[in-house]
Protein backbone atom coordinates (compact mmCIF):
# COMPACT_ATOMS: atom_id res chain seq x y z
CA UNK A 1 0.00 0.00 0.00
CA UNK A 2 3.03 2.20 0.12
CA UNK A 3 3.18 2.81 -3.59
CA UNK A 4 -0.24 4.30 -3.89
CA UNK A 5 -0.79 6.47 -6.92
CA UNK A 6 -1.67 10.01 -5.94
CA UNK A 7 -5.38 10.46 -6.24
CA UNK A 8 -7.30 13.66 -5.91
CA UNK A 9 -7.57 13.46 -2.14
CA UNK A 10 -3.85 12.89 -1.47
CA UNK A 11 -2.45 15.33 -4.04
CA UNK A 12 -4.44 18.03 -2.42
CA UNK A 13 -2.94 17.35 0.97
CA UNK A 14 0.62 16.40 -0.04
CA UNK A 15 3.45 18.89 0.39
CA UNK A 16 7.12 18.38 0.75
CA UNK A 17 8.42 18.88 4.27
CA UNK A 18 10.30 22.19 4.10
CA UNK A 19 14.07 21.93 4.65
CA UNK A 20 14.97 23.83 7.79
CA UNK A 21 18.42 22.52 8.58
CA UNK A 22 20.49 25.00 6.54
CA UNK A 23 23.21 27.25 7.90
CA UNK A 24 25.15 27.33 11.16
CA UNK A 25 27.91 25.22 9.65
CA UNK A 26 31.33 26.40 8.67
CA UNK A 27 32.34 25.48 5.18
CA UNK A 28 35.82 26.05 3.85
CA UNK A 29 35.82 28.60 1.08
CA UNK A 30 39.39 29.13 -0.01
CA UNK A 31 39.21 31.97 -2.48
CA UNK A 32 36.90 34.35 -0.63
CA UNK A 33 39.60 35.76 1.68
CA UNK A 34 42.14 36.66 -1.03
CA UNK A 35 39.38 38.00 -3.31
CA UNK A 36 38.08 40.38 -0.63
CA UNK A 37 41.64 41.48 0.05
CA UNK A 38 42.53 42.07 -3.59
CA UNK A 39 39.21 43.77 -4.33
CA UNK A 40 39.74 46.17 -1.44
CA UNK A 41 43.25 47.02 -2.63
CA UNK A 42 41.90 47.44 -6.18
CA UNK A 43 39.21 49.91 -5.12
CA UNK A 44 41.71 51.79 -2.99
CA UNK A 45 44.16 52.07 -5.91
CA UNK A 46 41.35 53.08 -8.27
CA UNK A 47 40.12 55.69 -5.80
CA UNK A 48 43.60 57.17 -5.47
CA UNK A 49 44.21 57.26 -9.22
CA UNK A 50 40.90 58.91 -10.00
CA UNK A 51 41.37 61.44 -7.21
CA UNK A 52 38.41 60.30 -5.10
CA UNK A 53 40.86 59.54 -2.29
CA UNK A 54 43.16 62.49 -1.70
CA UNK A 55 46.88 61.55 -1.59
CA UNK A 56 47.17 63.66 1.58
CA UNK A 57 44.56 61.56 3.35
CA UNK A 58 45.75 58.15 2.19
CA UNK A 59 48.56 57.22 -0.20
CA UNK A 60 47.80 54.73 -2.95
CA UNK A 61 48.79 51.11 -2.38
CA UNK A 62 51.23 51.41 -5.26
CA UNK A 63 53.03 54.22 -3.42
CA UNK A 64 53.24 52.12 -0.29
CA UNK A 65 54.63 49.31 -2.46
CA UNK A 66 57.16 51.79 -3.76
CA UNK A 67 58.22 52.65 -0.22
CA UNK A 68 58.48 48.97 0.55
CA UNK A 69 60.65 48.28 -2.49
CA UNK A 70 62.89 51.19 -1.48
CA UNK A 71 63.31 49.45 1.84
CA UNK A 72 64.19 46.20 0.12
CA UNK A 73 66.67 47.86 -2.24
CA UNK A 74 68.51 49.76 0.46
CA UNK A 75 68.60 46.61 2.56
CA UNK A 76 67.00 48.46 5.46
CA UNK A 77 64.00 46.11 5.50
CA UNK A 78 66.13 43.22 6.72
CA UNK A 79 67.74 45.40 9.39
CA UNK A 80 64.33 46.48 10.71
CA UNK A 81 62.86 43.02 10.42
CA UNK A 82 65.83 41.41 12.11
CA UNK A 83 65.68 43.81 15.05
CA UNK A 84 61.90 43.41 15.42
CA UNK A 85 61.79 39.65 15.01
CA UNK A 86 64.62 39.16 17.51
CA UNK A 87 62.71 41.14 20.12
CA UNK A 88 59.46 39.44 19.26
CA UNK A 89 60.87 35.92 19.45
CA UNK A 90 62.88 36.58 22.61
CA UNK A 91 60.04 38.35 24.45
CA UNK A 92 57.35 35.94 23.36
CA UNK A 93 59.45 32.89 24.22
CA UNK A 94 60.33 34.16 27.69
CA UNK A 95 56.73 35.21 28.37
CA UNK A 96 55.27 31.95 27.10
CA UNK A 97 57.70 29.64 28.88
CA UNK A 98 57.29 31.45 32.20
CA UNK A 99 53.54 31.70 31.62
CA UNK A 100 53.17 27.98 31.04
CA UNK A 101 55.28 27.23 34.13
CA UNK A 102 53.27 29.54 36.38
CA UNK A 103 49.96 28.47 34.80
CA UNK A 104 50.83 24.81 35.40
CA UNK A 105 51.68 25.41 39.03
CA UNK A 106 48.44 27.34 39.54
CA UNK A 107 46.60 24.45 37.90
CA UNK A 108 48.38 21.79 39.95
CA UNK A 109 48.95 23.23 43.42
CA UNK A 110 46.22 24.69 45.59
CA UNK A 111 48.70 26.95 47.37
CA UNK A 112 49.95 28.44 44.10
CA UNK A 113 46.36 28.95 42.98
CA UNK A 114 45.36 30.67 46.20
CA UNK A 115 48.46 32.87 46.14
CA UNK A 116 49.01 33.65 42.49
CA UNK A 117 45.66 33.53 40.70
CA UNK A 118 44.38 36.79 42.25
CA UNK A 119 47.72 38.45 41.49
CA UNK A 120 47.46 37.40 37.85
CA UNK A 121 43.92 38.75 37.66
CA UNK A 122 45.10 42.02 39.16
CA UNK A 123 48.09 42.48 36.87
CA UNK A 124 46.65 41.17 33.60
CA UNK A 125 44.50 44.24 32.79
CA UNK A 126 47.34 46.73 33.33
CA UNK A 127 48.46 48.00 29.91
CA UNK A 128 52.11 47.02 29.79
CA UNK A 129 52.84 50.08 27.65
CA UNK A 130 52.06 52.20 30.68
CA UNK A 131 54.82 50.42 32.54
CA UNK A 132 57.40 51.02 29.82
CA UNK A 133 59.18 53.79 31.75
CA UNK A 134 59.49 51.39 34.69
CA UNK A 135 60.89 48.69 32.45
CA UNK A 136 63.39 51.17 31.05
CA UNK A 137 64.62 51.92 34.57
CA UNK A 138 64.74 48.23 35.49
CA UNK A 139 66.08 46.70 32.29
CA UNK A 140 67.82 49.62 30.57
CA UNK A 141 66.92 51.63 27.51
CA UNK A 142 68.38 48.98 25.19
CA UNK A 143 66.96 45.59 24.27
CA UNK A 144 66.12 44.65 27.84
CA UNK A 145 63.14 46.95 28.33
CA UNK A 146 61.69 46.09 24.91
CA UNK A 147 61.95 42.35 25.45
CA UNK A 148 60.59 42.73 28.98
CA UNK A 149 57.52 44.63 27.73
CA UNK A 150 56.71 41.87 25.26
CA UNK A 151 57.48 39.14 27.78
CA UNK A 152 55.19 40.67 30.42
CA UNK A 153 52.46 41.20 27.86
CA UNK A 154 52.49 37.56 26.73
CA UNK A 155 53.02 36.12 30.20
CA UNK A 156 49.57 36.82 31.65
CA UNK A 157 47.32 35.51 28.87
CA UNK A 158 49.50 32.40 28.74
CA UNK A 159 49.12 31.83 32.49
CA UNK A 160 45.35 32.11 32.24
CA UNK A 161 45.11 29.88 29.17
CA UNK A 162 47.35 27.27 30.78
CA UNK A 163 45.59 26.91 34.09
CA UNK A 164 42.22 27.06 32.36
CA UNK A 165 43.45 24.17 30.21
CA UNK A 166 44.67 22.21 33.24
CA UNK A 167 41.32 22.73 34.97
CA UNK A 168 39.54 21.33 31.95
CA UNK A 169 41.52 18.10 31.73
CA UNK A 170 39.14 15.19 32.14
CA UNK A 171 39.38 14.07 35.79
CA UNK A 172 38.66 10.46 34.88
CA UNK A 173 41.86 10.39 32.82
CA UNK A 174 43.85 11.55 35.84
CA UNK A 175 42.09 8.94 37.99
CA UNK A 176 42.95 6.35 35.37
CA UNK A 177 46.63 7.32 35.50
CA UNK A 178 46.62 7.08 39.29
CA UNK A 179 44.84 3.74 39.22
CA UNK A 180 47.65 2.32 37.10
CA UNK A 181 50.19 3.61 39.58
CA UNK A 182 51.68 6.24 37.26
CA UNK A 183 54.11 8.46 39.16
CA UNK A 184 53.14 12.11 39.63
CA UNK A 185 55.49 13.44 36.97
CA UNK A 186 54.09 11.00 34.40
CA UNK A 187 50.53 12.03 35.18
CA UNK A 188 51.55 15.66 34.60
CA UNK A 189 53.64 15.04 31.50
CA UNK A 190 51.53 12.43 29.76
CA UNK A 191 47.99 13.29 30.83
CA UNK A 192 47.68 16.85 32.13
CA UNK A 193 50.03 18.66 29.73
CA UNK A 194 48.67 17.08 26.53
CA UNK A 195 45.16 17.62 27.86
CA UNK A 196 45.83 21.32 28.42
CA UNK A 197 47.65 21.74 25.11
CA UNK A 198 44.66 22.85 22.98
CA UNK A 199 43.97 25.64 25.44
CA UNK A 200 47.67 26.60 25.67
CA UNK A 201 47.85 26.82 21.87
CA UNK A 202 44.80 29.03 21.58
CA UNK A 203 46.35 31.17 24.29
CA UNK A 204 49.50 31.36 22.17
CA UNK A 205 47.45 32.76 19.30
CA UNK A 206 46.23 35.59 21.49
CA UNK A 207 49.59 36.24 23.14
CA UNK A 208 51.33 36.40 19.74
CA UNK A 209 49.02 39.20 18.63
CA UNK A 210 49.56 41.01 21.91
CA UNK A 211 53.32 40.61 21.40
CA UNK A 212 53.16 42.32 18.00
CA UNK A 213 51.12 45.20 19.40
CA UNK A 214 53.57 45.67 22.25
CA UNK A 215 56.55 45.37 19.92
CA UNK A 216 55.60 48.56 18.13
CA UNK A 217 54.92 50.37 21.38
CA UNK A 218 58.26 49.30 22.84
CA UNK A 219 60.18 50.24 19.72
CA UNK A 220 58.77 53.73 19.76
CA UNK A 221 61.14 54.58 22.59
CA UNK A 222 64.86 54.53 22.03
CA UNK A 223 65.07 52.12 19.15
CA UNK A 224 67.22 52.82 16.12
CA UNK A 225 66.01 49.87 14.08
CA UNK A 226 62.81 47.89 14.10
CA UNK A 227 59.45 48.17 12.39
CA UNK A 228 58.05 50.21 15.28
CA UNK A 229 60.87 52.73 15.02
CA UNK A 230 60.43 52.88 11.26
CA UNK A 231 56.68 53.48 11.57
CA UNK A 232 57.21 56.13 14.24
CA UNK A 233 59.78 57.93 12.09
CA UNK A 234 57.52 57.76 9.03
CA UNK A 235 54.64 59.05 11.11
CA UNK A 236 56.52 62.02 12.48
CA UNK A 237 57.63 62.96 8.94
CA UNK A 238 54.10 62.39 7.64
CA UNK A 239 55.60 59.98 5.10
CA UNK A 240 52.33 58.14 4.82
CA UNK A 241 53.51 55.75 2.12
CA UNK A 242 56.26 54.51 4.45
CA UNK A 243 53.84 54.34 7.34
CA UNK A 244 51.48 52.13 5.34
CA UNK A 245 54.42 49.98 4.20
CA UNK A 246 55.52 49.47 7.80
CA UNK A 247 52.03 48.64 9.00
CA UNK A 248 51.64 46.18 6.11
CA UNK A 249 54.84 44.46 7.25
CA UNK A 250 53.42 44.10 10.77
CA UNK A 251 50.26 42.58 9.45
CA UNK A 252 52.31 40.16 7.34
CA UNK A 253 54.24 39.16 10.47
CA UNK A 254 50.92 38.62 12.22
CA UNK A 255 49.67 36.43 9.36
CA UNK A 256 52.88 34.38 9.40
CA UNK A 257 52.73 33.86 13.16
CA UNK A 258 49.09 32.85 12.93
CA UNK A 259 49.94 30.41 10.18
CA UNK A 260 52.82 28.94 12.18
CA UNK A 261 50.59 28.39 15.19
CA UNK A 262 48.00 26.83 12.90
CA UNK A 263 50.68 24.43 11.65
CA UNK A 264 51.68 23.65 15.22
CA UNK A 265 48.05 22.90 16.05
CA UNK A 266 47.77 20.54 13.09
CA UNK A 267 50.94 18.79 14.17
CA UNK A 268 50.36 18.56 17.90
CA UNK A 269 46.61 18.01 17.85
CA UNK A 270 46.52 15.64 14.88
CA UNK A 271 44.56 13.12 16.96
CA UNK A 272 41.48 15.33 16.86
CA UNK A 273 40.52 15.11 13.21
CA UNK B 1 46.02 -12.69 46.24
CA UNK B 2 42.74 -12.01 48.05
CA UNK B 3 41.07 -8.65 48.38
CA UNK B 4 39.18 -8.06 51.61
CA UNK B 5 36.78 -5.25 52.42
CA UNK B 6 36.20 -4.91 56.13
CA UNK B 7 33.32 -2.98 57.69
CA UNK B 8 33.35 -0.21 55.13
CA UNK B 9 31.10 2.75 55.85
CA UNK B 10 31.17 6.06 54.13
CA UNK B 11 29.42 9.39 54.33
CA UNK B 12 29.61 12.59 52.33
CA UNK B 13 28.88 15.41 54.76
CA UNK B 14 25.57 14.33 56.27
CA UNK B 15 24.58 11.70 53.73
CA UNK B 16 25.48 8.14 54.58
CA UNK B 17 26.49 6.42 51.35
CA UNK B 18 27.66 2.99 52.43
CA UNK B 19 27.11 1.21 55.68
CA UNK B 20 29.14 -1.64 57.10
CA UNK B 21 30.12 -3.58 54.00
CA UNK B 22 32.36 -6.61 54.37
CA UNK B 23 33.24 -9.23 51.80
CA UNK B 24 36.26 -10.89 50.30
CA UNK B 25 37.30 -11.68 46.78
CA UNK B 26 39.31 -14.86 46.22
CA UNK B 27 41.70 -15.69 43.41
CA UNK B 28 40.00 -16.44 40.12
CA UNK B 29 36.64 -15.36 41.41
CA UNK B 30 34.27 -12.82 39.87
CA UNK B 31 32.05 -11.00 42.31
CA UNK B 32 29.29 -8.94 40.74
CA UNK B 33 27.91 -6.03 42.71
CA UNK B 34 24.44 -4.86 41.79
CA UNK B 35 22.23 -2.25 43.32
CA UNK B 36 19.92 0.64 42.47
CA UNK B 37 21.44 3.84 41.13
CA UNK B 38 23.04 6.01 43.77
CA UNK B 39 23.63 3.14 46.20
CA UNK B 40 27.38 3.72 46.23
CA UNK B 41 28.54 0.76 44.13
CA UNK B 42 31.07 2.78 42.18
CA UNK B 43 32.26 4.48 45.37
CA UNK B 44 32.80 1.06 46.91
CA UNK B 45 34.89 0.07 43.91
CA UNK B 46 37.05 3.16 44.27
CA UNK B 47 37.70 2.21 47.89
CA UNK B 48 38.72 -1.27 46.79
CA UNK B 49 41.21 0.20 44.34
CA UNK B 50 42.60 2.80 46.74
CA UNK B 51 41.38 5.79 44.73
CA UNK B 52 39.31 7.06 47.65
CA UNK B 53 39.29 6.44 51.40
CA UNK B 54 36.18 5.32 53.32
CA UNK B 55 35.19 7.16 56.49
CA UNK B 56 35.27 3.88 58.39
CA UNK B 57 36.67 0.45 57.73
CA UNK B 58 39.49 -0.54 55.45
CA UNK B 59 40.43 -2.63 52.45
CA UNK B 60 43.18 -5.23 52.77
CA UNK B 61 45.03 -7.55 50.43
CA UNK B 62 46.14 -10.93 51.64
CA UNK B 63 48.87 -12.97 50.00
CA UNK B 64 51.29 -12.01 47.29
CA UNK B 65 50.25 -10.94 43.80
CA UNK B 66 51.38 -13.30 41.03
CA UNK B 67 54.98 -12.84 39.93
CA UNK B 68 55.28 -10.27 37.16
CA UNK B 69 52.16 -8.38 38.17
CA UNK B 70 52.97 -4.73 37.53
CA UNK B 71 49.76 -3.31 38.98
CA UNK B 72 47.99 -5.90 41.15
CA UNK B 73 44.73 -3.94 41.44
CA UNK B 74 43.64 -2.57 38.08
CA UNK B 75 40.56 -0.64 37.01
CA UNK B 76 38.42 -0.84 33.90
CA UNK B 77 36.27 2.27 33.66
CA UNK B 78 32.78 2.76 32.32
CA UNK B 79 33.80 5.57 29.98
CA UNK B 80 36.98 3.73 28.87
CA UNK B 81 39.35 6.53 30.02
CA UNK B 82 41.54 6.34 26.93
CA UNK B 83 43.88 9.21 26.20
CA UNK B 84 42.59 10.72 22.94
CA UNK B 85 46.11 11.81 21.99
CA UNK B 86 47.49 8.30 22.03
CA UNK B 87 46.76 5.49 19.61
CA UNK B 88 45.35 2.17 20.83
CA UNK B 89 48.89 0.88 21.16
CA UNK B 90 50.07 4.10 22.82
CA UNK B 91 47.32 3.84 25.40
CA UNK B 92 48.50 0.37 26.35
CA UNK B 93 52.11 1.53 26.36
CA UNK B 94 51.29 4.38 28.73
CA UNK B 95 50.90 2.07 31.71
CA UNK B 96 54.14 0.18 30.95
CA UNK B 97 56.42 3.15 30.40
CA UNK B 98 57.10 3.75 34.08
CA UNK B 99 58.08 0.17 34.81
CA UNK B 100 61.66 -1.03 34.42
CA UNK B 101 61.15 -3.17 31.33
CA UNK B 102 63.37 -3.49 28.29
CA UNK B 103 62.06 -2.18 24.98
CA UNK B 104 61.78 -5.74 23.79
CA UNK B 105 59.73 -6.87 26.78
CA UNK B 106 57.47 -3.87 26.41
CA UNK B 107 56.84 -4.51 22.71
CA UNK B 108 56.16 -8.15 23.48
CA UNK B 109 53.57 -7.32 26.16
CA UNK B 110 51.83 -4.75 23.92
CA UNK B 111 51.68 -7.10 20.94
CA UNK B 112 50.46 -9.92 23.19
CA UNK B 113 47.59 -8.07 24.87
CA UNK B 114 46.46 -6.51 21.60
CA UNK B 115 46.36 -9.97 20.06
CA UNK B 116 44.46 -11.36 23.05
CA UNK B 117 41.79 -8.68 22.69
CA UNK B 118 41.75 -9.07 18.88
CA UNK B 119 43.04 -5.56 18.34
CA UNK B 120 46.29 -6.25 16.48
CA UNK B 121 44.97 -4.67 13.29
CA UNK B 122 43.95 -1.51 15.12
CA UNK B 123 47.17 -0.84 17.03
CA UNK B 124 47.70 2.47 15.23
CA UNK B 125 44.11 3.73 15.41
CA UNK B 126 43.16 6.85 17.38
CA UNK B 127 40.44 6.40 20.01
CA UNK B 128 38.08 8.67 18.04
CA UNK B 129 38.28 6.22 15.13
CA UNK B 130 37.18 3.28 17.29
CA UNK B 131 33.65 2.24 18.18
CA UNK B 132 32.60 2.05 21.82
CA UNK B 133 33.16 -1.69 21.96
CA UNK B 134 36.62 -1.38 20.45
CA UNK B 135 37.52 1.37 22.89
CA UNK B 136 36.55 -0.80 25.82
CA UNK B 137 38.61 -3.64 24.32
CA UNK B 138 41.59 -1.27 24.25
CA UNK B 139 40.92 -0.43 27.89
CA UNK B 140 40.75 -4.15 28.72
CA UNK B 141 44.00 -4.74 26.80
CA UNK B 142 45.58 -1.96 28.83
CA UNK B 143 44.36 -3.57 32.04
CA UNK B 144 45.68 -6.98 30.99
CA UNK B 145 49.09 -5.57 30.06
CA UNK B 146 49.98 -4.94 33.71
CA UNK B 147 49.03 -8.51 34.57
CA UNK B 148 46.59 -7.67 37.36
CA UNK B 149 45.68 -9.95 40.24
CA UNK B 150 42.32 -8.25 40.63
CA UNK B 151 40.35 -6.29 38.04
CA UNK B 152 37.91 -3.72 39.30
CA UNK B 153 35.34 -3.17 36.58
CA UNK B 154 33.03 -0.20 36.96
CA UNK B 155 30.05 -0.82 34.69
CA UNK B 156 32.43 -1.64 31.84
CA UNK B 157 29.65 -2.43 29.37
CA UNK B 158 27.09 0.20 30.33
CA UNK B 159 28.15 2.74 27.72
CA UNK B 160 27.75 0.21 24.91
CA UNK B 161 24.78 -0.83 22.81
CA UNK B 162 23.19 -4.16 23.61
CA UNK B 163 24.72 -6.12 20.71
CA UNK B 164 28.23 -4.93 21.46
CA UNK B 165 27.58 -5.72 25.10
CA UNK B 166 26.73 -9.33 24.26
CA UNK B 167 29.87 -9.71 22.16
CA UNK B 168 32.10 -8.20 24.79
CA UNK B 169 30.53 -10.35 27.49
CA UNK B 170 31.44 -13.43 25.44
CA UNK B 171 34.95 -12.04 25.11
CA UNK B 172 35.20 -11.56 28.87
CA UNK B 173 34.02 -15.11 29.51
CA UNK B 174 36.60 -16.43 27.02
CA UNK B 175 39.26 -14.32 28.61
CA UNK B 176 38.39 -15.57 32.09
CA UNK B 177 38.55 -19.13 30.75
CA UNK B 178 42.15 -18.53 29.74
CA UNK B 179 43.44 -16.18 32.41
CA UNK B 180 41.34 -16.93 35.51
CA UNK B 181 41.61 -13.35 36.68
CA UNK B 182 39.62 -12.32 39.70
CA UNK B 183 37.32 -9.37 39.33
CA UNK B 184 34.90 -7.17 41.11
CA UNK B 185 32.25 -6.30 38.56
CA UNK B 186 29.94 -3.41 39.33
CA UNK B 187 26.85 -3.23 37.17
CA UNK B 188 23.21 -2.30 37.21
CA UNK B 189 22.48 -4.84 34.52
CA UNK B 190 21.19 -8.08 36.06
CA UNK B 191 21.85 -10.12 32.90
CA UNK B 192 25.53 -9.20 33.07
CA UNK B 193 25.63 -10.07 36.75
CA UNK B 194 24.19 -13.57 36.32
CA UNK B 195 26.32 -14.17 33.25
CA UNK B 196 29.67 -13.19 34.77
CA UNK B 197 29.35 -13.40 38.54
CA UNK B 198 30.34 -16.38 40.64
CA UNK B 199 28.84 -14.48 43.50
CA UNK B 200 26.43 -11.59 43.29
CA UNK B 201 26.26 -9.01 46.06
CA UNK B 202 22.95 -7.19 46.12
CA UNK B 203 23.22 -3.75 47.67
CA UNK B 204 20.27 -1.89 49.13
CA UNK B 205 19.50 1.71 48.29
CA UNK B 206 21.41 4.49 50.04
CA UNK B 207 23.01 3.96 52.49
CA UNK B 208 24.19 0.85 50.64
CA UNK B 209 24.25 -2.34 52.65
CA UNK B 210 24.71 -5.90 51.50
CA UNK B 211 21.14 -7.11 51.26
CA UNK B 212 21.84 -10.56 49.92
CA UNK B 213 24.56 -12.70 48.40
CA UNK B 214 23.60 -15.02 45.57
CA UNK B 215 25.99 -17.75 44.48
CA UNK B 216 25.76 -19.32 41.05
CA UNK B 217 27.45 -22.69 40.64
CA UNK B 218 27.21 -23.03 36.86
CA UNK B 219 30.71 -22.55 35.36
CA UNK B 220 31.01 -19.34 33.34
CA UNK B 221 31.66 -20.85 29.91
CA UNK B 222 28.57 -23.07 30.20
CA UNK B 223 26.16 -20.38 31.29
CA UNK B 224 25.14 -19.54 27.76
CA UNK B 225 23.45 -22.94 27.53
CA UNK B 226 21.79 -22.72 30.91
CA UNK B 227 19.47 -19.84 30.23
CA UNK B 228 16.62 -21.79 31.86
CA UNK B 229 18.44 -22.01 35.19
CA UNK B 230 19.69 -18.43 35.07
CA UNK B 231 16.35 -16.84 34.28
CA UNK B 232 14.80 -17.56 37.71
CA UNK B 233 17.92 -16.20 39.44
CA UNK B 234 17.70 -13.04 37.40
CA UNK B 235 14.02 -12.75 38.27
CA UNK B 236 14.75 -13.27 41.95
CA UNK B 237 17.39 -10.55 41.84
CA UNK B 238 14.94 -8.23 40.16
CA UNK B 239 12.20 -8.81 42.76
CA UNK B 240 14.82 -8.10 45.40
CA UNK B 241 15.90 -4.94 43.67
CA UNK B 242 12.59 -3.64 42.42
CA UNK B 243 11.44 -2.23 45.72
CA UNK B 244 14.86 -0.74 46.37
CA UNK B 245 15.03 0.79 42.91
CA UNK B 246 11.57 2.23 43.25
CA UNK B 247 12.34 3.68 46.66
CA UNK B 248 15.67 5.06 45.40
CA UNK B 249 13.84 6.66 42.50
CA UNK B 250 11.37 8.34 44.84
CA UNK B 251 14.18 9.48 47.11
CA UNK B 252 15.84 11.31 44.26
CA UNK B 253 12.62 13.17 43.54
CA UNK B 254 12.13 14.08 47.21
CA UNK B 255 15.70 15.29 47.62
Amino acid sequence: MLERAPDAATTKARREVPFRGAGFQNKRIWLAGPIVFIALLGFWELGSRTGVISPIALPAPSEAMGALSDLVETGMLWRHLEASLTRLVAGWTIGTVCGIAVGLSIGLFSLARAGLAPLVSALFPIPKIALLPLFIIWFGIGEGSKIATIAFGTFFPTVIATYGGVDNVDRTLIRMGQSFGLPWRSVVRKIILPGALPSILSGARISASIAIILLVAAEMIGAEYGLGAYILMAGSLFALDQLIAGVAMLSIIGLCVGWLIGRAECRLLDYRT
Amino acid sequence: MDLIAQNISHRYDDTAVLSDISFSLGAGEIVAIIGPSGCGKSTLLRFLGGLERPTEGAVYVEGEPPAGSLNPITFVFQDFALLPWRTAEGNVRLVLEDHPLSAGERNEIVADVLARTKLSDFAGAWPRQLSGGMKQRVAIARALSVNPAVMLMDEPLSALDSQTRELLMDDLVDLWGRERFSACYVTHNLAEAVRLGHRILVLSRRPGQIKDVVEIDIPLPERENHAAELAPIERRLWTMMREEARAADRELIDA
